[in-house]
């Protein structure tokens, strides 16, 4: 018993840690689904676009110049998002707007042929191998022996995790406040009024992809530099438990993805202590099915009545 | 005031000595917070025209959608053939004989004319998936005789010249006409009809108010319908129902109706 | 024109070149490339600099310039319809001559009938997404149910393919059934999202489950189908079978097996598609359009949306099952690997490509995707990225697809 408790304290850090990145990723999805009511099926390779132009950077200015790590971490991360929201504004701009009006099944299709394009596209540009992101976050912000057992949290993890609070702070200041944030939530209540009450929509949607990539570049290029290991093949299994976040928390509601993300982190640590490796996938899998069955709305979101 | 008319309904239906086929008891629709229908009771009963009435935003629409399984409502009653259907699919109720139609009409309409009717008449061919491969005799003889019912209500409502037309392609009223065709092509006990004079012509009208009663006296059907074409409704009801805001606020025959304080000061408003 | 607009041009067009040098410079200018030292990056700004001239030239004159809509001639579309058959009987007698021609190499069998898979998969797909408008990115499930339904009966039980064929059918329908039940009555894209997941917990689990599937290495030495009773392999299994070869009195030879192979894949084929054919001439077929134009109409008038959706689901299902146990069949093992997301998108693009509820459409895509990457070696590493492209540029030029269905309508005799 002595020893469950300091586990579980390390599984609570490991997973909010974890948590934190499906959040940055989630929001992306809730907020596009919010207003254009289609789930961004490419989200996940923004979120891998993050990743490789963050080694990218990191490459090139090169570990043994003498630069401080800070240094690089800061330029990776500007220069990734820079990057990665050219492309989030790109996949809409060319695979999604011109498709708005059509039938349900035709932007999906287009969003997943964005996805493979994008999977691929990296595979061909950057090989489909395993690549190592230099350490250079390393060390841990504390590590403290708890009945016998140790509970640390590695500086990344730290670092993740504050990141991301101050990013969720900010998106959050930035919907209830900010100009564009009032004209995203007047969006995703009603777009056609809004619309016809002079909001430039266009620009809105344009907005919202931006914000998405932003985040998930945030994350791509944190969780690049917590483990160390990147291929172009993450985005796709991220962004499936990311969405599975979104859903858990309440499709349109973006204190509902920063809940759900740091569930999904908490229940997939836990899983994964108790089954085999592969298996813990599976965990979001059920649990975006269990979900969808039980209670569509999610957490945080209101039950939808369709209008007949 | 609502249970006056709760109280006139029962008296008017144990009056007539008829049996309901519809007893609609006490039935409330939320949405949240918002009380959009409450404590309607009413009875239609056989071969009975009844209409629905009242302002914009009444929640006449929200009456058909709670009687016609589109909404589950939030408490009540509503009786149909010795069941309380309430809270079921609304394929189930059509199953069960009450069909509707929609304020704004929802044909198929890149199908033809006659391929809506026989969309129509799914749940009643019998034949299943091992005799429409075989191409069995039985098939094809469910398949003509399905054919001939969709031509007899062609004929009926006078769409047989535009039968292989898409029924998209259809003028206002030969669509109005396509769609009550195609409710009764399933043999129903209970006709709804949401607003089924809306954007027709007076002529159209005129035929629509002839149409109403001949099915209503050839095919032992009641019709439920909601309508603001007041010539109509006071025209062709046995009996009406006035709501406002949700609530009922009278009921009787036409002549009760119109003659109504409430109803009077709903619709001109003001004392 | 004005000065204004000309300003405008030139900054727009600044504007798409500069993020089009965002896009192209880091990740196609900066390659990673693991070498012996280590990670290094190769630099090569040809292709940005390309790509960001072209797109500002393109810009500054897009404006004055009309692209015309792509679009098939009304007149041909018609005059095809008119001689289906025709088209039908041509195509039957080709697909069954071409062997027999100086095409008809090793390499062109083994693709062929791999094409022939393809078809029958995406055929099934096409029920659910062409005509149920259901969207589906895990059917590739079905696929590895069916397979692996096989080659278990076969390794374990002793199944031949023929015995085990219904069973690799039916199972895959059971498990469309199981999915289909809870999931169908979802919104779109929520379906897709979550058939995906289905796609990848098939896939992960025959990964991980050893004791029954053998987990990544999967099950080798399934037996290939017979033909009337005699089998086709080089020597007979057993003591007491004989080889269609004994019975014809020739001498076995590799390609001879692999033409009876074509034509056991090209008969699955031409089943499906005539039941196929078949189902959306009854009533289950004009349900599954009304369902697609108007749900909610559909249930006022009775009909069962779940119910209706799942007949699609598991049919389509079903006919994934048989390609699967076929592929066992024709491989001789079966491996979790072949039965990734991968498969699903790539059955997905010839269901696009091709036109959704359109079979011939989709017969002429699968053809065309499948065999293509057999004739451009070097297009092989392009596929997938170029079907990732081919699905967005589908749907925003032609979503109805290469060659649409003209569907035949019920007609009242006058």
């Amino acid at each position: 018993m002595d020893t469950l408790f300091p586990l579980l304290l390390q599984q609570l850090i490991n997973g909010l840690s974890l948590g934190a990145i499906y959040a940055l990723i989630a929001i992306g999805y809730t907020m596009v689904y919010g207003i254009i009511g289609m789930i961004n099926f490419a989200h996940g390779e923004i979120y891998m676009i993050g990743a490789y132009v963050g080694l990218i950077t990191i490459t090139a200015i090169g570990t043994a110049m003498g630069y401080p790590p800070w240094f690089l971490v800061v330029a990776a991360l500007g220069i990734a998002i820079m990057v990665t929201c050219a492309y989030g504004w790109t996949v809409e701009r060319f695979a999604y707007r011109s498709l708005r009006g059509s039938p349900r099944l035709v932007p999906l299709i287009s969003a997943i042929g964005m996805s493979i394009f994008l999977q691929n596209y990296i595979v061909i540009l950057q090989t489909s191998r395993d690549l190592s992101v230099p350490e250079l976050i390393t060390g841990h912000l504390f590590s403290i022996d708890v009945g016998g057992f140790e509970v640390s949290m590695s500086n990344s993890r730290a670092l993740i995790l504050l990141v991301t609070i101050a990013l969720m702070a900010a998106v959050t200041l930035f919907i209830g406040h900010a100009r564009m944030g009032r004209a995203c939530r007047a969006c995703s209540q009603d777009i056609r009024m809004a619309g016809l009450l002079g909001i430039d929509v266009n620009k809105v949607i344009s907005f919202t992809f931006i914000l998405g990539a932003f985040l998930a570049a945030v994350g791509g290029v944190l969780i690049g530099l917590s483990i160390n290991k990147i291929n172009p093949f993450i985005g796709f299994l991220a962004g499936i438990k990311a969405f599975t976040a979104a859903v858990l928390g309440g499709i349109g509601s973006v204190p509902g993805a920063m809940l759900g993300g740091a569930l999904l982190g908490l229940v997939e640590t836990f899983a994964s202590a108790f089954l085999p490796t592969e298996y813990k996938d599976l965990v979001a899998f059920g649990l975006l099915i269990v979900i969808l069955l039980i209670r569509p709305s999610g957490l945080l979101g209101r039950p939808e009545v369709e209008k007949v | 005031m609502s249970g006056n008319v709760a109280e006139t309904a029962e008296k008017n239906v144990t009056d007539k000595q008829a049996k309901p086929v519809l007893s609609i008891r006490q039935l409330q629709m939320r949405f949240g917070g918002l009380v959009a229908v409450d404590n309607i009771t009413f009875d239609v009963i056989e071969k009975e025209i009844y209409a629905i009435i009242g302002p914009n935003g009444a929640g006449k629409t929200t009456v058909f959608n709670c009687i016609s399984g589109f909404y589950k409502p939030t408490s009540g009653g509503i009786m149909f053939g010795g069941a309380d259907i309430a809270g079921r699919a609304s394929h189930e109720i059509a199953r069960c004989g009450i069909v509707r139609t929609f304020q704004n009409i929802r044909l198929f309409r890149n199908m033809t004319v006659v391929e809506n009717l026989l969309v129509a008449q799914h749940a009643q061919l019998k034949t299943g998936l091992l005799h429409g491969l075989l191409n069995t005799r039985a098939y094809r003889k469910s398949e003509r005789e399905a054919l001939e019912r969709a031509a007899f209500w062609l004929d009926r409502v006078r769409l047989r010249e535009v039968a292989n037309r898409e029924a998209g392609n259809l003028s206002y009223g030969q669509q109005r006409r396509l769609e009550i065709a195609r409710c009764m092509i399933t043999q129903p006990k209970l006709l709804m009809l949401d607003e089924p004079a809306a954007g027709l012509n007076p002529q159209e009208t005129v035929e629509l108010d002839q149409l109403i009663r001949d099915l209503r006296d050839t095919c032992n059907v009641s019709v439920l319908l909601i309508e603001h074409d007041m010539s109509l409704v006071m025209e062709i009801s046995d009996r009406i129902l006035v709501m406002e805001y949700g609530q009922p606020i009278a009921e009787g025959t036409p002549e009760q109706v119109r003659h109504d304080p409430n109803v009077i000061r709903a619709y001109l408003g003001g004392e | 024109m004005r000065d204004t607009t000309k300003t405008k041009i030139l900054k727009d067009a600044f504007i798409a070149a500069t993020v089009t040098a965002i896009l192209t410079v880091p990740l196609i200018g900066m390659r990673l490339k693991v070498e012996s030292t280590g990670l290094t990056l190769h630099k090569d700004f040809m292709w940005p600099v390309i790509a960001v001239l072209v797109v500002f030239v393109a810009r500054l004159v897009l404006p004055f310039l009309l692209i015309p809509k792509v679009s098939i001639p009304a007149a041909w579309s018609r005059k095809a319809a008119d001689h289906r058959k025709w088209w039908l009987g041509a195509f039957v007698v080709l697909a069954l001559v071409w062997p027999f021609t100086p095409l008809g190499s090793s390499t062109m069998l083994t693709a062929m009938t791999m094409a022939m898979i393809y078809v029958l998969l995406a055929l099934g797909l096409n029920i659910v997404v062409g005509y149920a408008g259901l969207l589906d990115l895990g059917h590739a499930a079905f696929y590895a149910i069916g397979a692996y339904t096989y080659a278990l009966l076969n390794v374990h039980f002793g199944f031949g393919f023929w015995e085990a064929l219904l069973f690799a059918g039916l199972s895959a329908a059971l498990f469309g059934i199981l999915l289909g039940f809870p999931v169908l009555r979802l919104r779109g894209d929520y379906l897709a999202i979550v058939t995906l997941g289905f796609g990848e917990i098939v896939r992960i689990t025959l990964n991980n489950w050893d004791s029954l599937t053998h987990g990544p290495d999967g099950i080798n030495n399934i037996s290939k189908p017979t033909l009337l009773g005699y089998e086709i392999t080089r020597r007979a299994r057993t003591e007491d079978g004989t080889t269609l070869w004994q019975a014809l009195g020739i001498d076995y030879n590799n390609i001879y097996q692999q033409l009876v192979l074509y034509f056991i894949a090209f008969l699955l084929v031409v089943i499906a598609a005539f039941l196929i054919n078949r189902l959306v001439k009854m009533p289950i077929g004009r349900a599954w359009e009304a369902l697609r134009e108007d749900e909610i109409a559909c249930r006022s008038l009775a009909l069962n949306p779940t119910m209706i959706k799942l007949t699609a689901f598991s049919l389509g299902s079903m006919f994934a099952g048989f390609a699967g146990a076929f592929y066992a069949a024709f491989l001789g093992s079966v491996t979790p690997a072949s039965f990734g997301f991968i498969e699903s998108a790539i059955i997905l693009s010839i269901v696009v490509l091709g036109g959704m509820g359109s079979q011939r459409g989709v017969v002429l895509a699968a053809l065309v995707l499948t065999l293509l990457p057999e004739f451009a070696r070097g297009f092989a590493e392009y596929r997938m990225l170029i079907f990732g492209a081919v699905m967005v540029l589908m749907m925003i030029w032609r979503p109805q697809g290469l060659w649409p269905a003209s569907r035949r309508r019920v007609e009242l005799p006058s």
